[in-house]
């Protein structure tokens, strides 16, 4: 530890740390622009400037400056005063004073440090620069007028996400930052350069003029829309969220948010469930919930339990799976099954379905496998992961499956699963003292999926992923559900039908809790179809009866994310209409037909989650655990057939991001990018 | 004045052969295995001794400079990079050297290298000079084809290859680590520092960087010695200069002399006097555009070196003596070097990039007097919030002539405002 004087203040910082750092851990606020934690030190906005002893008499900035022993740092003399009031007035001379109009306005750091280190009024009497706005794509909305030229957006796109699509082009007043070619940005992680961009230079485009920040109600919740668990802020005004906002954990998403859980805010208020509808006469009418109540009460009179099945979807709450697995019990029917992807593999130990490394793991990993995945699409923030710890050095990546541009290079070893006995793989793997390997869930949902995912395991156990104190081996979740489905046993139980027994009519009614993503043309022509949603999409399509549920911002639940992760999201505003909390519409379904389900209170629900798996109760915590390699999943054949991509458009995967007109926009925009993968 | 004998650059005026043949004549390539013989310690005392100070501007100890070098070459290679970036207004003495002289530099450009344990060394060369380029690369060729560089250079058993790289015109370029980074193909743009480039320079290695002129004037420092050239000159400011001669002078011309000589007889005795006369002078830049003008009554008594120049608060830069007379428009003059610096400002840092259009555009109303007079304290201020708050020194460099021009010319500037405002003219723009 180095020691450093700030004011008087005697702190002890890490050595290689800079004194901006050193200032921070005294208590002393310094103002900056072009400095963030997470992207290279550019020094150049100039506003952290701070004075040093026994250095030239002139302010240094702090950010770009090392510390060393016994250094003496000043933060309040007058010229360190004086530095930061002329080069707030730099700032100023040619930004646009327009933050009545500009969406940044109150959550701006350029007028917030204005207020604290800036002057009262202008001496600039001369003609303000003007900038034509670029154009970025459909999320990101620019007025390049306002830019400060911090170029946070040309590191944050050239380091982390790993696209040197921004840069600055001339030179002096008349440097400009932008794409050069005019064309959307290419990354999925764009909206963070609204996060990061300091004034109204990038700002949300779909959010243009909707609300200021002080209108707003905030609301702690978890992204459901990929399998990250990404943590998230619900901003919302009366009965609308307007936008969604990332929230710090260190541990699964830093700070950044991808594109499609941040801007698929606009498909929550279209295309919604707000009341029951009732199929009378080959046509959905609506109908109170007595109606639909009834008309499930009839259709299940007399049923045997055997001919009975529930689907839940990807985005579905543990809460309402438990409820849903409980009412299913109680009427006698073990058809059941969390995987609408149709995958069938051993899921008998946890470590089979989930990311055991951890998120933050991935930086201590020393070899990366990715088998039949593409992370940078299934999980943006999970590939961020990977490419940071490509940016550190020392790690080798193979990737068995489609070839894609993750945004690090890779050693593409093989389209099929025969790439797995490739003994160069075998090789690296053992050679690595912290290997790991990623199972795309894509892979899973193959014929051969647990073949698949023996052979991993068995890859694995071959190498040093599996030691006491580490866990290299990985599934990569698509779905928000899927590990909580497998850790409630949302399975087929004894003699109980999966996925594909219950289709073709192999029960008579189908209880679908949010299911869309399989195809629904496959249920029975006779299947009497429950469908319980948010969204008007496919399930809801054939269902006989609609019960309208609550979107992921509309109620609380508990998410267990890729990692084996327990996070609960909030209620932030309530469902539309008639729709309700999802476990209650299933508790009150149970009383009408006489199967009263143990629990009346969320406190209830959540107690019983935790009588079926402790994971539920262990929220927010993911302790780290070492592998075991004694048992191994049940395997079988592998086939010979090509890995494909899991999914075609990022942008549209599930009810809430079909029902986006934003999503359809940058669907739209990247068309011509996908028709070329596609290729 | 200086005599002949101790001339360095005996063909500044390229009366004589620029090639090998020529060089060697005048005593360029003698005995340089010798001493490179002397070792690497040798060398590096001999030039601390010889009190050479940079001469691309700030002055800075040349010797001192080469000791930063890391002493055993580790992992990274050692790297000497010679700044042939040549772009302040009013200089072009080290055009003259690539013109005439090639082979002191190329010679240099060993020597140094040795010193530094570089087995490589690049030369950026302003784009601008696209003869000079061709002129050095011829010289470069011959220093090859008679082994002097390349495999076993001159027979001493150093390997040493020497690469010429062409700029693309920006001023920026010559500012040490922006070279750095166009050399290594980026934009121009400075590094912060530390870490200096002797720790992390060209390619993350330790780097040196040197005027053309340091370079070209070590081999002639090693083979006379250190006692030879820091007799010359005056204490602390040793040696021979070349002054390039400018503006409002009968005959504008490159000149070598001691360090020290009086701005007076340096103008008569080479550039024929000002024109009109001594007592037509108005002011004279002493060191480039960069440095503050001096007024005429300072310029009667004061000598060009390093020390004697910073006392009157100015500097002797690159010592691009810029002469004018009665007739120039000072304010003008002035406000043209702004608008050179807004110009060329890379727009990395923030005083720097807003700051040089503020100072460019007050100035402009300033030349017309379409100002306010409190406006100058204004501007003032503005100089000395840029001055010092930068990446690197491009914001000095926009505001002290500035300053120069308010200390010493302040009374012109208040008569300009006055006869503007006595035209009935209103001082600020109708619209605002």
């Amino acid at each position: 530890m180095v020691k450093v004087t700030v004011d008087g203040i005697d702190v002890d910082v890490p050595p290689r740390s800079n004194v901006l750092q050193a200032c921070e851990a005294a208590g002393k606020e310094i103002p900056r622009f072009c400095y963030h934690e997470r992207l290279s030190v550019a020094g150049n906005c100039r506003m952290c400037l701070v004075e040093i002893e026994k250095a030239p008499p002139k302010p240094f900035a702090s950010c770009a400056y090392p510390v060393n022993e016994g250094m003496v740092v000043h933060t309040d003399t007058p010229m360190v005063k004086k530095a930061r009031r002329g080069v707030m007035e730099f700032l100023l001379i040619n930004h646009p004073l327009d933050c009545p109009i500009c969406d940044q306005g109150g959550e701006c750091d350029l007028q917030d440090q204005a207020m604290g280190y800036g002057g009262d009024s202008s001496r600039y009497d001369e003609s303000k620069r003007a900038v034509k706005d670029k154009d970025l794509g459909p999320l990101v909305k620019t007025v390049m007028t306002r830019c400060i030229h911090c170029t946070r957006c040309i590191r944050f796109s050239t380091e982390i996400a790993g696209v040197s699509e921004m840069g600055a082009t001339a030179r002096g007043e008349g440097m400009e930052v932008g794409t050069y070619v005019q064309k959307a940005l290419s990354s999925e992680l764009s909206g963070n350069l609204i996060d990061i961009c300091p004034v109204g230079a990038l700002t949300s485009k779909p959010y243009a003029f909707v609300a200021r920040p002080w209108e707003l109600k905030k609301t702690d919740s978890v992204d459901v829309l990929d399998a990250v668990g990404t943590n998230i802020r619900v901003d919302s005004r009366g009965p609308e969220v307007l936008r969604i906002l990332p929230r710090l954990n260190e541990d699964v998403n830093e700070e950044w948010l991808a594109d499609k859980g941040r801007f698929s805010v606009d498909g929550l208020k279209r295309r919604r469930l707000d009341s029951c509808w009732v199929k009378r006469d080959g046509k959905l009418v609506k109908a109170t919930w007595e109606e639909a109540f009834t008309a499930i009460d009839g259709k299940l009179k007399g049923l045997a339990g055997d001919r009975i099945g529930a689907i839940a979807g990807d985005l579905a709450d543990a809460e309402s799976m438990l409820a849903l697995k409980d009412l299913m019990g109680a009427l006698g029917s073990s058809n059941l099954d969390c995987r609408q992807d149709g995958a069938v593999y051993d899921a008998s130990r946890r470590e089979f379905y989930t990311f055991n490394t951890s998120i933050a793991g991935i930086e201590e990993a020393d070899a990366i496998l990715i088998v039949g995945s593409n992370p940078r699409i299934e999980a943006p923030l999970i590939n961020a992961r990977i490419r940071k710890r490509f940016l550190a050095g020392g790690v080798r990546i193979g990737l068995i499956g489609a070839a894609a541009d993750l945004t690090y290079p890779v050693e593409h070893i093989g389209t099929t699963p025969a790439a797995l006995s490739d003994p160069a793989v075998a090789e690296v793997l053992k050679a690595a003292k912290k290997p790991m390997l990623i199972l795309g869930a894509g892979a899973l949902a193959r014929a051969d999926g647990a073949a698949l995912l023996a052979e991993c395991w068995k890859l694995a156990a071959a190498s040093s992923m599996l030691t006491t104190d580490w866990h290299g081996f990985n599934v990569l979740q698509l779905a928000a559900s899927r590990v909580a489905g497998l850790d409630l046993g949302f399975l087929p139980g004894k003699g109980g039908k999966g996925l594909a027994g219950m289709l073709g009519g192999g029960v008579d009614l189908l209880w679908l809790l949010g299911a869309d993503e399989f195809d629904t043309a496959k249920i029975g022509a006779s299947t009497f179809v429950v469908y319980q949603g948010h969204h008007g999409d496919k399930g809801a399509a054939r269902a006989d009866v609609i019960l309208p549920g609550a979107a992921y911002t509309e109620k609380n639940g508990t998410y267990v994310n890729t990692e084996g992760r327990a996070q609960r999201g909030q209620l932030a505003i309530y469902p539309p209409g008639d729709a309700r909390e999802d476990w209650k519409i299933l508790r009150a379904v149970s009383g009408w037909i006489g199967k009263h389900l143990p629990y009346d209170d969320l406190a209830g629900v959540r107690a019983r989650l935790e009588a079926v798996n402790p994971v539920f109760a262990r929220v927010d915590i993911l302790p780290r655990f070492g592998g075991n390699e004694t048992a191994a999943p049940q395997g079988g054949a592998l086939g010979d057939a090509a890995f494909v991509p899991a999914i075609a458009n990022y942008y549209q995967t599930d009810p809430v991001s079909r029902a986006s007109p934003t999503m359809a926009e940058c669907t739209a925009a990247h068309a011509p990018a996908l028709a070329a993968a596609a290729e | 004045m200086l005599s002949d004998k101790d001339r360095i650059f005996t063909n500044l005026y390229g009366i004589h052969d620029w090639g090998l043949a020529g060089a060697r004549a005048r005593g360029d390539w003698d005995g340089t295995a010798a001493i490179l013989a002397r070792g690497r310690d040798a060398i590096v005392d001999e030039m601390k001794a010889s009190g050479l100070r940079g001469r691309g501007g700030a002055g800075f100890p040349t010797g001192m400079k080469w000791s930063f070098m890391p002493k055993e070459i580790g992992a990274r290679p050692h790297y000497l990079v010679v700044n042939a970036d040549e772009s302040e207004p009013g200089t072009c003495k080290d055009r003259d050297i690539i013109r005439h002289d090639p082979h002191k530099l190329i010679e240099g450009c060993l020597i140094a290298s040795f010193a530094m344990g570089a087995h490589a060394c690049y030369i950026y060369i302003r784009g601008e000079f696209y003869n000079e380029a061709q002129r050095l690369q011829a010289a470069i060729d011959q220093a090859y084809a008679a082994g002097l560089i390349g495999q076993n250079a001159c027979g001493s058993g150093w390997d040493f290859d020497l690469y010429l790289h062409r700029g693309a015109g920006a001023y920026i370029c010559g500012e040490e680590t922006a070279l750095i980074e166009s050399l290594e193909g980026k934009k121009g743009m400075p590094r912060l520092k530390p870490p200096f480039p002797a720790a992390v320079g060209l390619y993350g290695c330790p780097t040196t960087v040197n005027n053309v002129e340091s370079i070209a004037v070590a081999p002639t420092i090693l083979r006379r010695g250190a006692s030879w050239f820091s007799a010359l000159g005056r204490p602390k400011n040793a040696g021979t200069k070349l002054f390039c001669i400018s503006g409002h002078v009968n005959k504008p011309c490159n000149v070598e002399e001691e360090l020290g000589i009086p701005l007076r007889e340096l103008i008569e005795t080479y550039a024929g006097g000002v024109r009109g006369g001594w007592d037509n002078l108005m002011a004279v830049i002493p060191g480039g555009s960069s440095v503050p003008v001096l007024p005429k009554s300072t310029c009667d008594t004061v000598l060009m070196d390093f020390d004697s120049l910073r006392d009157v608060r100015s500097g002797l830069g690159t010592a691009a003596v810029i002469v004018m007379d009665k007739s120039t428009d000072i304010v003008k003059a002035i406000a043209r070097l702004s608008a050179f610096y807004k110009h060329e400002s890379c727009g990395q840092c923030t005083p720097c990039r807003e700051g040089t259009g503020w100072m460019m555009r007050v100035m402009n109303r300033m030349v017309q007097g379409r100002a306010e007079p409190e406006e100058i304290d204004t501007l003032e201020q503005v100089t000395r919030q840029v001055e010092g708050h930068t990446i690197c020194a491009l914001g000095d460099a926009a505001a002290w002539p500035i300053q120069g021009l308010i200390r010493h010319f302040r009374p012109e500037m208040e008569a300009r405002i006055a006869a503007y405002k006595s035209r009935g003219a209103s001082s600020r723009m109708a619209a605002e």
